[in-house]
């Protein structure tokens, strides 16, 4: 075991956090919870992807790095702890790239990743529908083929960037009659189409990050399919990986982590800082205990990833876990506010610009989406010890 | 003893739910969070028609002379029903200190508009600390000939911006002990020099600032002994603390109904969710956090009826619920899977009022506190 980091990757990790800190300084956004998954900015996506930081992991020829995924890591660590705005480009990066790679045309390839490497692809997730989450085999949008062409109509619920994407990626059913597994395929399509219709879905925390996405008879090129016809549920488990492989699920909500502690030092309680009380020292220093079993538990799953296996459990199991660390986050954080934790938007005497409850109302979609924790605790619990799957 | 309500206990829990089924269904919650207000003036005035407001307002002051235990019943179905307004801030922290200490011409002034729904109360209890102690209270009030005068800023004070009048806990005298020299004035909200701010929070309810600036209130809207206000804010706590209580069961028993319910409908690969053992266990043990809480915050209700001594019993009741809420709300999630964090969904109005109602009147740390000293350490 190991658990330094190079010198190259010692360098790397202060190049990336150079470059977040010039940002601040020149006021170009504000560190938010969840900005990777909210925070749209075009022009920040461009200037990541002129560092090279899009598609880092991805072969030169197609215009990535060719470099680790302890690498891909470090750098969507600091992107994480300085709450950027990083939404355009994280889906396409994180794992639509990855299918494309792996199971597209070389038409594909030459096409799109190019597109997500320079920053202009911004890929949307389509894959549940009302009544397929957990179970996406059941999904029932249909694509059926034609001459030249395949036919979409259906719905789409939860999908990701939804009023921002320019492309959609999405699973449909291109066999009606095969078994539910057997009948469906993967797309990318573009969203600008005649027939789709996108309307923003508003969560509990009131964000419009994630849309609905209707299909009435919209055509789409036959080169849109990803991969083998009908063989989309298993191309997909592949993909399921690296949506749960990565820090997000940990440190979305840096932000608060970090104003919470400030607030706790800065927040004189009886003539002493907040933080020398008894209780409020115990709940931030336990945060801090499952934040370092969680980073290292998602280090190891990059490093599953770089030994080029497939990190099916382990990524489930830091999904898992790491989902619930940001419940205990948001928690604990609502605790130490006490009646100011109720206070939302900005007035004067709202504390942490109300990062607070969002995160505290915004982390029960955490532990359902990319595989609800109980998906992920059977992944585990069949896959990774073995056990008997329930009848 | 005995677990279950009596047959006229029913009967009121029934009507209640009637009522409030037809009157208050989500869409109109949903009006009212957005209303200014806060709250349905007609709706208002069909609740005290049906005696709620006075309902444990003595007979002889236009009440309908029944005991706390009968009006949890009515806030465990407001609970139930999210119904939004000043119900709470005008009967328990307005009416019935009153009722409890007021002099027989404050109760005969205050408590027959109280019961016929004419005035609405609140208390102006929290400052900026934030916090439910004694040494927090430094909104001043210094005598001038007969009358004091009040200056200092509330916080988080509950339906403010509609109150015709504030009950103001303030420091009258210097201080020994934080606990000494603490004063309830009853204040006209119309008083010149109040100013008051709403807030936007969590559950949509109105919580205010409040800032007094050189107000005037007479000698004889004292309420209760000058100088001893504390120990009547401790017993207005314990009241509020364990009539939240009941509003909470309310709402985590209903929570749990809708999602034993949804458990039953929602099928994924091919069967019913509730039929996946983990689902069974959620929904196991939210039904025992709930069952837990009933008889906890039940206990403390019916011990505030029978004027027994109730610090710990209350104090246990909202330590156990302040979490218990979190917990069941937390599974109800869970098993709703992503359509219960959309804003179309009704869960959505407990999760956010339930998390407000953990850190109102002390939160579970601040009750393990009290339920630690009745414990002697
Ligand atoms: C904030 C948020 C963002 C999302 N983003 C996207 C997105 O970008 N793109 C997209 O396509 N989708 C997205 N989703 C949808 C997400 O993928 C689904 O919510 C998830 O798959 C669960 O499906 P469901 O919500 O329908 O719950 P259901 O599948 O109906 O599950 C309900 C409950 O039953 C449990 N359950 C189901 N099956 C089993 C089983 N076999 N064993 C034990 N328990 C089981 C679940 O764990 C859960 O507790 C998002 C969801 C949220 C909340």
């Amino acid at each position: 075991m190991d658990f330094k980091f190079t010198q190259e990757q010692d360098k790397f990790r202060q190049e990336v956090r150079e470059f977040l800190g010039e940002e601040l300084r020149q006021g170009k956004w504000q560190p938010s919870c969840d900005a990777w998954i909210q925070g749209y900015s075009p022009e920040f996506t461009k200037k990541v992807a002129r560092k090279g930081w899009i598609g880092l992991t991805w072969p030169r020829e197609y215009g990535g790095q060719g470099r680790s995924h302890i690498d891909r890591l470090i750098y969507t660590e600091e992107m994480l702890r300085y709450g950027a705005p990083a939404a355009c480009h994280w889906f396409a990066d994180r794992q639509i790239g990855g299918a494309i790679l792996r199971y597209g045309t070389e038409e594909q390839k030459k096409e799109i990743l190019p597109r997500i490497i320079r920053g202009e692809a911004y890929v949307g997730l389509g894959m549940s529908e009302p009544e397929a989450g957990s179970d996406l085999a059941s999904v029932k949008t249909r694509a059926a083929e034609t001459d030249d062409s395949y036919v979409l109509d259906g719905q789409k619920m939860w999908t990701s960037c939804g009023m921002f994407m320019n492309y959609l990626y999405l699973v449909a059913r291109t066999d009606p009659e095969a078994p539910k597994h057997r009948g469906l395929s993967e797309f990318i399509i573009e969203t600008d189409l005649p027939g789709i219709t996108i309307t923003p879905t508003i969560d509990i925390t009131g964000s419009t990050a994630w849309a609905e996405v209707f299909f009435d008879g919209v055509r789409v090129p036959r080169k849109s399919l990803i991969g083998e016809k009908n063989r989309g549920f298993y191309q997909i488990v592949n993909q399921l990986d690296f949506e749960r492989a990565g820090l997000e699920r940990l440190m979305g909500n840096y932000p608060l982590f970090d104003a919470i502690i400030r607030y706790a030092r800065e927040t004189d309680w009886n003539g002493l800082p907040l933080c020398k009380d008894t209780l409020v020292r115990h709940k931030l220093a336990q945060l801090q205990v499952e934040f370092e079993v969680g980073w290292l538990l998602t280090y190891r799953v990059a490093s599953v990833m770089d030994d080029g296996r497939a990190p099916n459990v382990e990524a489930a199991m830091a999904k898992a876990y790491s989902t619930s660390f940001e419940q205990h986050l948001a928690s604990a954080a609502m605790d130490i506010l006490g009646l100011y934790g109720q206070l939302v938007a900005t007035s004067k005497w709202t504390p942490m610009l109300g990062m607070a409850p969002h995160s505290y109302f915004g982390s029960k979609g955490y532990s359902l989406q990319a595989g609800t924790s109980e998906i992920l605790r059977n992944i585990l619990a069949t896959r990774g010890l073995g056990l008997p799957a329930a009848g | 003893m005995n677990f279950t309500l009596s047959e006229e206990q029913e009967m009121l829990k029934k009507m209640a739910r009637d009522f409030l089924v037809e009157k208050c269904p989500k869409t109109v919650v949903r009006e009212l969070e957005d209303d200014e207000r806060g709250y349905s003036p007609q709706l208002w005035q069909e609740m005290a028609g049906l005696g709620w407001m006075g309902l444990a307002i003595p007979e002889k002051y236009g009440g309908g002379g029944m005991s706390f235990l009968d009006l949890a019943i009515l806030l465990e179905e407001m609970g139930r029903a999210c119904l939004p307004g000043p119900f709470f801030s005008t009967v328990l922290l307005g009416g019935l200190p009153i009722a409890d200490i007021g002099t027989e011409e404050q109760k005969q002034e205050y408590l027959p508009k109280i019961s016929a729904g004419e005035a609405i109360f609140t208390l102006a209890l929290t400052e900026p600390s934030g916090r439910y102690d004694a040494a927090s209270m430094a909104v001043r009030a210094a005598a001038d000939g007969d009358d004091y005068i009040v200056n200092g800023t509330k916080l988080f004070v509950s339906d403010a911006h509609i109150a015709d009048y504030l009950l103001c806990v303030a420091r009258s005298s210097g201080r020994p002990k934080p606990e000494d020299g603490i004063t309830i004035f009853i204040v006209d909200a119309k008083s010149p020099g109040i100013s008051c701010t709403v807030l936007k929070t969590i559950a949509r309810d109105k919580l205010c600032e409040v800032v007094f600036d050189r107000v005037r209130v007479p000698g004889k809207n004292i309420l209760g002994q000058p100088g001893r206000g504390w120990s009547e804010v401790r017993r207005i706590m314990e009241r509020a603390a364990t009539a939240k209580c009941c509003d909470m069961v309310g709402a985590i028993q209903q929570v749990l109904d809708m999602t034993v319910d949804y458990a039953k409908e929602r099928k994924q690969f091919d069967r019913p969710i509730g039929s996946f053992q983990v689902i069974q266990h959620y929904c196991a043990n939210m039904a025992t956090d709930v069952d837990g809480s009933r008889f906890a915050a039940y206990r403390a209700a019916w011990r505030l009826s029978e004027g027994v001594p109730c610090a710990k019993e209350a104090a246990v009741a909202k330590a156990w619920l302040s979490e218990a809420c979190e917990r069941v709300l937390a599974l109800a999630h869970q098993i709703h899977g992503a359509i219960g964090v959309t804003m179309d969904h009704d869960l959505q109005f407990y999760t956010r009022r339930a998390k407000a109602a953990a850190a109102t009147f002390g939160n579970a740390d601040f009750h393990q506190e009290t339920v630690a000293q009745e414990m002697g350490l």
